[in-house]
């Protein structure tokens, strides 16, 4: 039961990779992304990885794949000249991938693990305790370290975004709170003692 | 325990802590008018760790379950990191400030971006070698796009962005694979799984892929288009830093990667680095000539450059990373002189990056020209400046490894190579008359580049002691 699960994921993710490429409706690309994902997603819960795929429902499908739509639809992109570009390249990066495909059966081939690879291997499900734990033990103490660098690489990334992108406009009037509470009635009013009959 | 790893970053942490914090006091308070005093104090924290490490760093320290390795070679490499991006984030300072590009935020991208650089040379793990290359890669894209009203900046950014993630995703695919074969992404784990027999199939298609994602980041021919565009599209500072600390983190975090890794299959990688170094000598060399705009012949001197610092590696020796070291210090040194000089060039206001614009240059300042020369002179490896000794290392290192022919081509390439530099000497000293170039000269820039020129004379007689420091740093990787 479980092969025949899996290969109707892998099936499932390989089929939704290759319409991912060659569809012709943008859109469609994204809905074939997301089938890939979910696939994916469940080869993970074959693994008994649960918790991973959980993520990448939530954070692929639920998130990622809806961005790639608004962006699909707010680009104003002319696809179809995109994919006549991609035709005259055609037959060279076919003949380049066809050489790299057979260069990987060969490697795969004779796949040899590096001897004293096996003992090496991390389990997928450690057996004394459940995903979310061992997961946690792995991401906050063995790699505490690359925990952390990943959080500067996302610093590094907000900054940039702000950088490139942020434009402070001198025409608008902001709202400046200390300013607003300094003043008082002197500063801020002039009386006029207003004889009747007499203008200004 | 984790006190113990903790104090072996410390280092990495204060500078990432500095630019948390600057980031959370220019948000608050100035906004961009610290930029002018950020560039200074990121440039002085970094001189001042620069001191911190070479001073006190002693042994090979290892943290973090492996994934970080604090030894000799880290060290050197870290210190000449933090000085060439410090060196060059002062010189910075004025042409940035002039033309309204000196953001806060440029000063502490460039801090993140060394902190990314230590994280790489210091990597002891396929895991953290990615993260540190992103940190540092990331912050590059940005700033090479940091003129975001010009077009060629904006494109400048795009490009490198594009393909260094393809890049990535050579480099990912690489590590994936020796992981695959080898079970661990630690280094002291890979290198292991190698002495129990032969390397496997499996072990070498990773190890090329990742030598191909690394070539980019060196940008070694035939991984190297875009960096003449990256090159000339940067504003010229962040040029300036491309060409110098960037370069050396990549290149010891390539060594690392080939001996700590891969320490044991040296037969393996070293014909394939010592195609790489072949190929981007001669197409530095040759494709150089045809350039009228001197950052786009920087790129190509650069990736010339890059060929002869590979041959160190690719003798795979202990001498050749010794070579290695020594070269890039020199190349650095040289880069940020030249880039000085360069800096200094303007009409009207507006930068100038045509060579023929030099004409005559020499007649009006002679002593700037002067310097140019001696730097001019030692890129181009003619035998009194310094620049001859960092080629003569190499050649000799590739020599000794039984890489004759290699050593020949590099000879023949820096000859083809020398005219362009010269033909720059003979536009500046006997070029006709022509339309005259502003003499601005900002202390700081005059200061750098006088300082590099003696360098490149006076370092002639004990190198400042490099070379013994190189020896040291290259024994502990290699052994």
């Amino acid at each position: 039961m479980s092969v025949f699960a899996f290969y109707l994921f892998a099936i499932s993710a390989i089929t939704g990779g290759l319409f991912t490429v060659i569809s012709r409706q943008p859109v469609h690309s994204v809905l074939w992304l997301i089938l890939s994902f979910i696939s994916a997603a469940g080869l993970f819960v074959l693994l008994g990885a649960e918790f991973v795929a959980m993520l990448l429902v939530i954070v692929y499908v639920g998130a990622v794949a809806v961005l790639f739509l608004f962006v699909v639809m707010m680009l104003d992109v002319d696809f179809a000249e995109l994919k006549a570009e991609m035709a005259r390249y055609m037959p060279l990066a076919l003949l380049i991938g066809l050489v790299i495909l057979m260069q990987f059966v060969m490697a795969f081939g004779a796949w040899e693990s590096a001897h004293g690879a096996a003992e090496h291997l991390a389990q997928p499900v450690p057996a004394d305790r459940h995903n979310t734990e061992a997961l946690g033990l792995i991401i906050y103490d063995q790699y505490f370290l690359l925990f952390q660098l990943a959080g500067l690489i996302l610093l590094v990334a907000m900054i940039g975004a702000i950088v490139l992108t942020l434009r402070h406009r001198q025409d608008v009037k902001r709202q400046d709170v200390v300013a607003q509470m300094m003043r008082d009635p002197a500063k801020a009013m002039e009386l006029k003692d207003v004889k009747p009959g007499q203008g200004l | 325990m984790i006190q113990a790893d903790l104090s072996v970053i410390l280092p990495e942490i204060v500078l990432a802590l500095f630019a948390m914090f600057a980031l959370l006091a220019a948000v608050y308070t100035g906004k961009d008018k610290l930029g002018v005093p950020l560039v200074w104090a990121t440039g002085g924290l970094m001189a001042v760790l620069a001191i911190w490490i070479a001073t006190t760093g002693q042994g090979t320290n290892v943290a973090f379950n492996g994934m970080f390795v604090d030894d000799g070679f880290a060290r050197f490499a870290k210190v000449t990191i933090l000085l060439s991006a410090a060196a060059v984030l002062v010189m910075s300072q004025d042409y940035m400030a002039r033309r309204d590009l000196l953001r806060f935020e440029y000063p502490l991208l460039v801090a993140l971006a060394a902190v990314g650089m230590m994280m790489m040379v210091s990597a002891g793990d396929l895991m953290a070698l990615y993260m540190g290359l992103e940190l540092q890669s990331l912050a590059l894209y940005v700033v090479a796009s940091l003129r975001r009203d010009s077009v060629k900046s904006t494109e400048a950014g795009l490009k490198y962005f594009v393909l260094g993630a393809l890049s990535s995703g050579l480099l990912l695919y690489g590590a994936s694979l020796v992981y695959g074969y080898a079970g661990t992404t630690l280094f002291s784990g890979i290198i292991e799984t190698a002495q129990h027999g032969h390397v496997t199939l499996g072990l070498l298609f990773g190890l090329i892929f990742l030598i191909s994602g690394l070539a980019f980041k060196v940008s070694a021919v035939p991984f190297h288009m875009w960096t003449p565009d990256v090159y000339e599209g940067s504003p010229t500072p962040v040029t300036a830093f491309f060409a110098t600390a960037p370069k050396m983190a990549a290149m010891g975090l390539f060594a690392r990667v080939m001996h700590d890794a891969f320490g044991l299959a040296v037969a393996d990688w070293s014909q394939v680095i010592a195609l790489l170094s072949l190929l981007s000598m001669f197409l530095g060399a040759v494709a150089a000539i045809g350039q009228r705009d001197i950052k786009r012949l920087m790129a190509f001197s650069s990736i010339a450059h890059m060929g002869y610092a590979l041959m160190g590696l690719a003798a795979g020796t202990q001498f050749g990373v010794q070579a290695l070291l020594v070269y890039m210090a020199i190349y650095v040194t040289m880069n940020v002189g030249t880039f000085a000089f360069i800096l200094m060039l303007e009409k009207d206001g507006k930068p100038v990056t045509d060579i023929t614009a030099l004409n005559s240059y020499a007649k009006r300042e002679p002593a700037k020209a002067l310097a140019m020369l001696i730097l001019l002179f030692s890129l181009a490896g003619v035998p009194p400046m310094l620049g001859f000794f960092g080629k003569f290392y190499v050649l000799r290192a590739a020599y000794d490894a039984g890489l004759a022919w290699l050593a020949v081509a590099g000879v023949i390439a820096s000859v083809i190579g020398a005219f362009y530099y010269l033909r720059i000497v003979y536009y500046m000293y006997f070029g006709e008359e022509g339309e005259e170039l502003e003499s601005n000269s900002s202390p700081v820039l005059w200061g750098f580049l006088m300082a590099s020129a003696a360098v490149m004379v006076l370092g002639i007689v004990n190198m400042f002691g490099v070379e013994g420091a190189a020896a040291a740093a290259a024994a502990t990787l290699v052994n």
